[in-house]
């Protein structure tokens, strides 16, 4: 689940009850930016901590938005949780630190959130360790779950 | 001097001079009233002079109908600028802090947004006595340099007040500061003009009351 | 030396590829140092092409009349914090307590980053800087106030860490002794990016650097020199307990009802209403609490002269001399002085009363 609870959210910094009104006028800027992405393919970033909401609000938005069909989990820096919401494009991802507290959650519009792909400065070292691996000739063992052949 | 400066000297310096200035410009004042004393009346007493003193104190908060008639708007909006300043002033939580620094003394304050609206009110009624002022001719003609700048001190703590709570285009330490400053200037003015009346209106009400006492009228 | 030479060559996207931190995390840094500095997501990729391609800067760290207390705050993060990714990246080439090297090998390698590194090092700076005599406070028998100069002449950006290079601190304090001066009333050419605190929040000083390697400026400075990200909100409008001095619920004391309901602290001293800093959000100790939820008022240590603000118990509304003392004093002078003034103007009356003759048929006669 998305943690909305205002006292671990750190950076979810609105603590009144007062209501901020913002969430319509958030979700019609949802709605045009996913527009921009079918006739433009253009990519938007909002910053939910940039926005007013009272901590109401933000569950709101993301009740709203729902759960789609993706769910991934990143597991960088503590836990990041990447979710396509029920409108296919329009994607909420929530950074946590290693204490599981919010640093920082955005809704990206687009087909696919960069930091889902393989990170092309990533692939040379892993290029790297696999053929090390392979170079060592490592006795391969069949493991318990999966046939080798 | 940077804005911190600046609020330190009107939390310290600044608030001794204006309470030196205040409570002696007042208490020298006073005494010279009291003291001036009226010529012995030698008729024989009508009446009471202090029980019809006491009640023309009371019962001068009530205009009769042909004054209220005839300047409604000045008697209404004079009283809703003065309860207004007295919440302001007396039951805005910081304040009573001032106040209990000061005297020891402590009461229960209103929720702030109750006192942010007074505040509004306030100067809104304020800002329309002032324009009342201009568009009568007999209250224009009346109108001297000293009126104006009794209503501009008076004027001034409750903006910058207001400014200060809702930290509008600068920020809180130096708003805070003006705002005090705001206070200290109506301070030291206010032995020197009729803001004076705040006491004096007291004795005067009593005065006009014990004369009628005396000759065994009502007042 | 070569090896170390060769360190400082490297992208910074190699040195946290080389200590095994993925691109993913990387770019995780960079979405929440975005969201922290309030810029806007659509440069995080910006800043992380910037970033990944900065040179590893070279940081010369100088510590004049300090505690320590803000290395402490930005060493002890306990977790692998984004923070640290920073701090682990940059060529920190002379800090007195976390350097090895000691005496006149110390010396020398802040001199030779000085010159390898001209016009491109960082200059942090903690602690004030003694300008009443040179002698006491010197490092390898130079005064601060000289290596100050000498360090900042070839700095491509200066940082002030913590209250005391910020605005003078505890040794700013009245009397102030040794003639404790911030680094901004010394140093007049360059801006200096004031990171106030007692100690300041170590993401502040990460926030600054991620933006001085991406952006090659200094972020949007505050009047008193702070970067706005951090410094735009007081603590009180970010509080939250802030409803409670809204509704007027107030603790009293440290023991009442109210303090053990966690209502507001102005009235035992808060200077949240005053002070501008992102505890209240960012918060301390990865990110447990800040001082108001640990049920404290705030000091207000952020902000200039904060030991001298007339007590950390008084509420900022309250004047800071012995009023009561004052008002007694003025009020006893006041009435002898009314009555003196009263009798003499009875006198003048009464002699005017004496002197006074009635004007008779003939007078008017003549």
């Amino acid at each position: 689940m998305i943690n909305t609870n205002p006292d671990t959210a750190i950076f979810n910094i609105q603590n009144t009850d007062q209501l901020t009104f913002n969430v319509i006028p958030l979700l019609h800027e949802v709605k045009h930016a996913l527009n921009n992405l079918i006739e433009n393919n253009d990519t938007t970033v909002i910053d939910l901590r940039s926005i007013p909401l009272a901590s109401g609000e933000e569950d709101n938005i993301l009740n709203i938005l729902g759960q789609g069909e993706v769910h991934a989990q990143l597991n960088t820096l503590g836990p990041s949780q990447i979710i396509e919401s029920q409108y296919s494009g329009v994607w909420i991802i929530t950074h946590y630190n290693p204490d599981k507290e919010i640093i920082s959650r955005f809704i990206e519009i687009t087909t696919m959130p960069d930091i889902l792909f393989s990170q092309k400065q990533d692939i040379p070292d892993s290029l790297e360790a696999l053929t090390t691996t392979v170079s060592e000739n490592l006795p391969v063992k069949p493991s318990s779950t999966e046939k080798q052949s | 001097m940077t804005e911190i400066e600046f609020l330190g000297w009107v939390r310290g310096t600044g608030f001794q001079l204006a309470t030196v200035i205040f409570i002696a410009g007042v208490i020298i004042r006073l005494v010279e009233i009291v003291m001036l004393g009226r010529k012995a009346n030698l008729a024989e007493p009508g009446g009471s002079e202090m029980r019809s003193g006491l009640r023309t104190i009371i019962s001068r908060m009530i205009p009769d109908k042909s004054t209220f008639q005839r300047s409604s708007f000045t008697i209404v909006s004079g009283y809703i600028f003065h309860i207004g300043l007295f919440i302001c002033i007396f039951l805005f939580a910081p304040h009573i802090l001032v106040f209990k620094d000061i005297t020891g003394l402590s009461w229960p304050s209103l929720p702030t947004p109750v006192v942010d609206a007074v505040t509004v009110v306030t100067i809104i009624s304020l800002g329309s006595i002032m324009l009342h002022r201009y568009q009568n001719c007999v209250l224009k003609f009346l109108t001297n340099t000293e009126d104006i700048l009794v209503w501009i001190v008076t004027l001034l703590p409750l903006v910058t007040g207001y400014i200060a709570f809702h930290r509008i285009g600068s920020s809180a330490p130096g708003l805070i500061a003006l705002h005090i400053l705001s206070v200290e200037i109506l301070l030291v003015v206010f032995p020197f003009t009729k803001l004076m009346h705040t006491f004096t209106i007291f004795l005067s009400r009593w005065y006009n009351g014990a004369i009628s006492g005396f000759r065994g009228v009502e007042s | 030396m070569t090896d170390l030479r060769n360190g400082k060559d490297k992208t910074l996207g190699e040195i946290l590829r080389s200590q095994g931190i993925s691109r993913r995390s990387f770019l995780k840094f960079c979405a929440a140092t975005a969201s922290m500095m309030s810029i806007s997501p659509a440069l995080i990729p910006k800043i992380a092409h910037a970033l990944e391609n900065a040179r590893r800067p070279s940081v010369i760290w100088l510590s004049f009349q300090e505690c320590t207390g803000c290395t402490e705050s930005l060493t002890r993060a306990h977790t692998t914090t984004i923070e640290s990714l920073i701090f682990d990246s940059i060529s920190l080439d002379y800090h007195h307590t976390l350097q090895a090297a000691s005496g006149h090998a110390a010396e020398a390698a802040r001199e030779a980053a000085m010159r390898e590194n001209d016009g491109k090092y960082l200059l942090v700076v903690d602690g004030s800087i003694p300008l009443g005599n040179p002698g006491y406070s010197t490092i390898a028998g130079i005064s601060n106030y000289d290596m100050l100069m000498e360090t900042a002449k070839g700095a491509a950006a200066i940082i002030a860490v913590g209250t005391c290079a910020t605005y003078g601190g505890l040794p700013h304090a009245n009397p102030n002794p040794t003639g404790a001066v911030s680094l901004n009333e010394v140093i007049k050419d360059k801006p200096v990016i004031n990171v106030p605190g007692c100690p300041p929040i170590p993401v502040v000083i990460t926030g600054v650097l991620a933006h001085y390697l991406t952006f090659g400026s200094i972020p949007d400075l505050d009047h008193l020199g702070r970067p706005r990200a951090f410094y735009g909100n007081s603590i009180h409008d970010r509080c939250y307990r802030r409803p409670y001095y809204d509704k007027g619920l107030f603790a009293e004391t440290f023991d009442d009802e109210g303090a053990k309901k966690g209502w507001c602290l102005y009235k035992l001293g808060c200077k949240g209403p005053t002070t501008y800093n992102a505890c209240a959000t960012t918060k301390w100790n990865d990110g447990t609490s800040f001082p108001i939820e640990a049920g404290h008022p705030c000091l207000g240590c952020s902000e200039p002269d904060f030991w001298d603000g007339g007590g950390f118990y008084k509420a900022l509304s309250m004047p800071t001399e012995n009023i009561s003392k004052t008002a007694v004093y003025t009020a006893t002078g006041a009435l002898a002085a009314g009555v003196a003034l009263g009798t003499m103007n009875q006198n003048k009356k009464n002699k005017a009363h004496d002197s006074h003759s009635k004007t008779t048929v003939s007078d008017l006669e003549k």
